[in-house]
Order: structure tokens, then sequence, then C-alpha cells
């Protein structure tokens, strides 16, 4: 067997062992996402129809306002996305203000005390994520364990479950690891004589913060905030279970029409909810492109 | 500040664990109740083992977990071997992509697509139920793939080049190279995605809650169906014992870890 001819066999092996994937790919992962979007873009009869994007901006449903005891019109739909994003925003903050320091902390630990540390914030993301979320629900009752503490040192007890609250406190236990975990690699691998340098040539240590530890890690931070963002902002289970199926969010929208059959205005929402997340991801990227460059 | 960052650890991690201890607390509860401890029982405990559907649940998201992890390791492998020796700058760009998509896109939109595209087919074939362990597992091994594919692609980077190829010139055939020379090399990589692969498939509740058929269910989809009516601490038994099986494989690896690096250490001082 000659060189050339080896050369040609292994080249061929190299585009053979990339076709199951390619083919894979295509057909669950690309035709899939069409078949949203021809969902989307259908009636029931499988014809074309702007009906189902239509209905998800200007479906209004008649709710009583709290305060004045007024019924008042709404759009469902925009009302039910505003709420998801604005409990997913407050989650993700609540996150990194509470992932921020435990992560720094960890990554300045001794080695051992490290990968320790690290573990414990690692095993309740191995739990399953329905019975986190079922273990939220009974602390949180109004006769749980919570309020039973309150009343042990003397505080009234408050109604915690099917507030938005509830559904926050879930989000945060929920995908708290998630906002940890790359925070923290990127902080422990940062590299320590930067921050040294930083001290020397006069820095203060709120200066060393904002301008060494800050603009480097920030690639995890922006990692940290959309691995915390994207399931907040798409969950169903924890609404149902924690806000008492009362905060109907954009994912319990979807999940409703799949379980009442309505595939084709179900594939609506997931194709705007899958839109809007492409761009916020985008503006994020280039953000934290510019932010590197600089 | 050093006692300021304790504090803060140990508020974190009650934070953490106080609901998981409170699980494991009433799972050894006498009654009913989740908020008041009456006494300790194992009766709990005893009903699970009888509860055949949950058994078979957890048999099957094993079956599941297994063939996903085993077939989206093999071909993930396959995959980032081709990538890795892509020259084309816009092919590569575009199986990157895609590649992307199952990562970065909420698991509910992933679910959808995968149970749309079934529907449809199912419904060209003429079959009213199209969700069946099949489609569980195509979507399983969909949404494993990518995270093999990143951890072996990084291993093949970092391996010299010239290594298959002096293996070649010294008479291997390109297929024994691989198998000889490149598999060792990135065998931390597929470890790695093969173990993600598979707890990512057993945990999976989204995805597999639209692609599951009524013939096979899943533990977390079983899960699911038993926290929608009112719920006894059996469930809790349940998630003490997943808490404990998880604990014991953590300390397991931990054990080999470090068996495997004091040799290594040793090495190193000589």
């Amino acid at each position: 067997m000659n060189r050339n001819s080896v050369k040609q066999r292994s080249n061929l092996i190299d585009r053979l062992v990339l076709a199951p994937y390619s083919v894979w790919a295509v057909l669950f992962i690309v035709i899939p996402l069409l078949f949203v979007a021809y969902y989307a873009f259908t009636d029931t009869n499988y014809c074309f129809t702007f009906d189902n994007i239509s209905r998800f901006f200007t479906a209004t449903s008649s709710i009583t306002d709290i305060a004045t005891g007024e019924a008042k019109e709404v759009h469902t739909y925009l009302l039910i996305f505003w709420r998801s994003l604005r409990l997913a925003v407050i989650s993700t903050v609540i996150c990194f203000l509470m992932g921020y320091p435990i992560a720094y902390i960890i990554a300045r630990a001794a080695p051992k005390t490290q990968k320790t540390i690290i573990t414990l914030v690692m095993i309740p993301m191995w739990m399953n994520f329905l019975i986190r979320t079922y273990a939220w629900m009974t602390i949180l009752q109004d006769t749980g364990i919570f309020n039973g503490f309150l009343g042990l040192i003397g505080l009234k007890p408050v109604h915690i479950i099917g507030t938005e609250a509830a559904v926050v406190i879930g989000m945060v236990y929920d995908y708290f690891p998630y906002m940890v975990m790359p925070i923290y690699s990127v902080l422990a691998k940062m590299d320590t004589r930067l921050i040294e340098a930083a001290y020397d040539l006069g820095c203060n240590s709120t200066g060393v913060l904002r301008r060494v530890i800050w603009p480097l890690s920030l690639p995890g931070v922006i990692s940290g905030t959309t691995m915390v963002l994207i399931p907040s902002i798409s969950t169903f289970y924890i609404s149902q279970k924690l806000g008492n199926g009362k905060f109907y969010l954009i994912g319990d929208a979807i999940e409703g029409q799949y379980v009442a059959n309505n595939l084709h205005f179900a594939a609506a929402i997931a194709l705007i909810l899958m839109l809007i997340l492409l761009v916020c991801m985008a503006v994020m990227q280039r953000y934290a492109e510019r932010k590197a460059y600089a | 500040m050093k006692t300021a960052s304790r504090i803060y650890t140990a508020i974190i991690m009650l934070f953490l664990f106080a609901p998981i201890a409170i699980l494991l607390v009433f799972s050894f509860n006498e009654s009913k109740s989740l908020s008041v401890f009456s006494g300790f029982s194992l009766k709990w405990y005893k009903e699970l083992f009888n509860d055949s559907s949950t058994l078979s649940a957890v048999k099957n998201t094993i079956i599941l977990a297994l063939s996903a992890a085993a077939i989206s390791t093999v071909m993930g492998t396959a995959a980032a071997v081709g990538i890795n020796k892509l020259r084309n700058k816009y092919i590569r760009a575009a199986m990157d992509s895609v590649t992307n998509i199952p990562m970065t896109n909420p698991d509910i939109i992933t679910g959808i697509s995968l149970m749309l595209m079934f529907v449809f087919v199912g419904r060209l074939f003429g079959s009213a139920t199209s969700l069946n362990f099949w489609t569980m597992l195509i979507a399983h091994i969909t949404f494993c793939l990518p995270y093999v594919i990143l951890q072996v692609l990084p291993k093949l980077q970092q391996m010299d080049k010239s290594l298959p190829e002096a293996a070649m010139d010294l008479g291997c055939t390109p297929l024994s190279a691989f198998i000889k020379v490149v598999i060792p090399e990135i065998m931390p990589g597929i470890i790695t995605g093969l173990i993600m692969a598979f707890t990512l498939s057993l945990d999976d509740f989204v995805i597999s809650y639209f692609t599951v058929g009524n013939d096979f269910q899943t533990l977390p989809i079983r899960i699911y169906n038993m926290t929608k009516k009112t719920v006894t601490p059996k469930m809790y038994a349940l998630a003490t014992l997943i808490f404990f099986t998880i604990l014991s494989l953590l300390l397991l690896s931990n054990l080999s870890d470090s068996s495997e690096a004091k040799p290594k250490r040793r090495r190193k001082d000589r």
C-alpha cells in the first residue's frame, strides 16, 4: 500500500465518521425547528395562517384589579410574557448576588476545601428537580415548616405559597448551582498575580475587585446568567407547584396548549419565545465581546 | 473577612441543604403530615417498594439513560473526530452552531419541536399515538450529543497531531492508528461525556414530558404524575434513596480519584 492511498482512505474515514451525526443533527435538531415554524403558521388543516401569531399579540382577557376591584381588559399573552421575563430576571439577579460571593470564596479557598464545597453546591443539582421544587412547596405552605419556624421565634405567619415570591424562591433554589459553577471556574483559573500586581501598583481592594477581578470574571457571569435565565423564563413546573397554578408563565402557556392539544398555538408561542431569546443572547454576546476587547 | 466568608458559606449551605434535610427527616415520619413529625417509621419505604409502577419507572429510566448515553457517546465521539478534521471554515461554523442549538434553546422548545415532528410523521403513517420508547430515546440522544461532542473536541485539539501520523508511518492502517493511538489519548473526554450524557438523561423531565408515550414511563415522569395529586411521604422516601445513591457514588469517585492521584504525586517527587 502506498502512502497516497493511505491518505485517501484516511480522508474518507474522516468524512464517514461525521456522517451519522450530520444526518442525526439535520433530522432531529434542524427539521424539528422547521416544524415549529410550520405548525406556528398553519391551522388545524395545515393551511397557511397568521392567526396563531396574531393571537399571541392580540388575545385579551379580563382580570380584576386587586387594588381597585375593577375589572379591566389585558393582553393575555403579552402579560404572561412580561411576567415570565420579570420573574426570570429577578431570580437571575438574586442568583447572581448570592452566587458571586460564594463562587469567589470557593475560588480563594485551599484546593481541598474548594473541591468539597463545589461538590456540596452541585449535590442538589443531581437531585431530581421536581422533588426539589416539591420540597419547597411543603416548606412554604401556610401550615408548613417555614411558618412554624416564624411562630417559634414569635413572628406572625406569612402567606407565601401561591405568590410570586414563592415562584422566585423556587427558581433561585433550582438554578442556583448553574450560576455558581461557571463563575467559580473562571475565578479559579484566574491568574492571582494580576491581583497582586494591582495591589503593588497601589490599587485598594474595591479597585481590585472592580478593575481586575470583575472584568476577568465577566465570561463566567455571562454564561451563568444565560444558564439561569433560560430555564427560569421557560419553566412550567415551578409555577404550577409554587404559584399554585395562579402565576401563569410562558412555559405554562405552552404546556397548557400542548395538554389541550392546540399544537399550532403551542408552536406559535414556542416560536416567539425562541426568537426573543435569540435576540437577547445575541445582545449579551455582543456586550461580552465589546467588554472583552475594551 | 475569614469569619465573614465562613458564615456566608454556612448560610448558603443551609439554604441548599435545608429542603433536602427536611425531605430526609419526613420520609421517616409515622403520619402523613409533612410538617409535624409524630414518630419514626419505615412504612413509607415499605410502601415505596410495593409500588410496582415506581419500580418499573426506575428500571425504565436506567434502560433509557444507558442506551442514550452509549449511543450518544459513540456517535458524538465520531462526530468530534470528524468536526476536528473539517477544513472548510463555513461547514465548521455551521456544524458548531447546529451543535449549540440543543444546549442554548430552552428544554421546552427542544421538547415541543421533537414532539411536533413525531406527531406529524406519525399522522403521515396513520397512527394515532406516535410517541413511544423510541421517540423518547431519540430525544434523549439528541440533547446528550452536544455535551459529548463538547467534552471530546477539546481533547482532540490538545492531542499531538503527529501521533496518529507516526503510527501510520510505522505501518498502522488509519483505523488501527485511530483505535490504538487516538482513542486512548481522548479517553478522559469520552468518559466525562458518557457520564454527563447518562446523568442528563437520568434527570431530564421537560423534554421527556413532551416525547413520552403511554407505554414507557421514566422516573421524573412518574414523580410528575405523583405530585399532581396529594403526595404521601412515599415520594420523600424515594428522594432520600436518590440522595444517598448520589452521595455514595460521589464518595466512591472521590476515593478512586485520591487513590489514583497518590501514585502520580509520588512519581513527581522522584
